[in-house]
């Protein structure tokens, strides 16, 4: 089953996305070594060219290495994982919050909110 | 050599006695991409790849396929997949692949048995006895099976069914070689822009716009598939 894209965005970036939720998750493992690009590209049901271009940004930002003899690999390094999770966590409920507040939605609304849903929300089934 | 193209068409006006199908075209071709071919009906789609294929010749203008003009040698490299079948139908799949053996020298017998295999055909078939989206699918095998340099394939997936669809895609996108280059023209968009690196949208025999898929999500903020429905709208 490919991944699920909005055709409206580029590509590349949204399979970055992607890539870095499974690192924050995870399911990529620090240390882990990754699949081929056309194997990867063959998941997702993309072009390798696109595929590649993904894995470039993320190289770029460290977060995977490439060994030149033995392919790519999640990065080890567990601060950077660390601050990839905390950064992309705070992007997301920044966009929440604004969202919210936008509708006039109080601080202590939303605590209570969280509350309130926290423990009912289930995590998907992978 | 001066560059690094694989395709070069040039200034190339082609007309049929006094109807114009392309009026001075011209675009390049990486090595390694894969193009959608977008327009509508009657846009000069299929004339641009009789063209590159050298079963149409330019009214005016200059085709180059890794520097030379279609000819022998271009057609070595080139694998086809006409908008029509011009298959025998009273073959049988197993007579077409050896047919297809025989004559293309890039062509890999394994590969072809093993598409077959995925797309459930039976190989002692005769063409006649299939469907026409089964049709299309031996077709496309026959062409996909081939190592060529340069693949066109003219509406390659309009008559089969989405499931076999994404199978299909899956096939092209794991089966080319990554210093191949595809040429597809199709007006099924949406199933398919996902696999594109650039798009040719060309309308009443002129290009609108040739750019990477990414470039125009980005700018435009669409899918290739909503810019085509505005772009082109009756």
């Amino acid at each position: 089953m490919p991944w699920e894209f909005d055709n409206s965005k580029p590509i590349y970036t949204q399979i970055e996305e992607e890539i870095k939720k499974k690192i924050i998750s995870g399911a990529l493992k620090g240390g882990e070594k990754m699949q081929s690009v056309r194997d990867l590209a063959k998941e997702a049901g993309v072009n390798p060219n696109t595929m590649q271009k993904s894995l470039i940004e993320i190289e770029k930002q460290g977060l995977i290495i490439t060994e030149r003899t033995s392919g790519r690999f999640v990065t080890s390094d567990s601060d950077k994982i660390q601050r990839l999770r905390d950064s992309f966590f705070e992007e997301k409920i920044k966009t929440l919050i604004f969202e919210f507040v936008e509708l006039g939605c109080s601080k202590q609304d939303l605590y209570t909110l969280i509350e309130k849903h926290f423990d009912g929300v289930k995590k998907d089934d992978k | 050599m001066t560059n690094n193209y694989l395709l070069e068409f040039s200034n190339i006006t082609k007309k049929y006695g006094s109807k114009v199908a392309l009026d001075n075209v011209s675009f390049n071709l990486e090595p390694g991409k894969i193009i959608g071919l977008l327009g509508p009906n009657g846009s000069g789609k299929s004339t641009i790849l009789k063209l590159v294929n050298g079963l149409l010749q330019p009214t005016e203008g200059e085709i180059k396929i890794i520097g030379n003009p279609p000819g022998i040698m271009s057609k070595s490299i080139i694998s086809y997949l006409p908008e029509r079948t011009y298959l025998n139908e009273w073959m049988k799949i197993s007579d077409l692949i050896n047919f297809f053996a025989d004559f293309y020298i890039d062509f890999d017998i394994n590969k072809a048995n093993d598409m077959l295999i995925a797309l459930k055909l039976d190989p002692n078939h005769k063409l006649k006895s299939l469907s026409k989206g089964n049709k299309e699918k031996v077709q496309l095998i026959l062409v996909m099976s081939r190592k060529a340099k340069l693949y066109l394939l003219d509406e390659p997936i309009g008559g089969v069914d989405p499931a076999t669809r994404d199978f299909i895609l899956d096939t092209i996108i794991s089966n080319y070689l990554s210093d191949s280059t595809l040429m597809i023209s199709t007006h099924l968009i949406s199933d398919i822009e996902r696999i594109f690196d650039e798009v040719i949208l060309i309308n009443q025999g002129t290009i609108y716009k040739h750019d990477s898929v990414d470039n125009i999500r980005q700018q435009t903020g669409k899918s290739i598939d909503q810019l085509f429905r505005e772009v082109f709208k009756c």
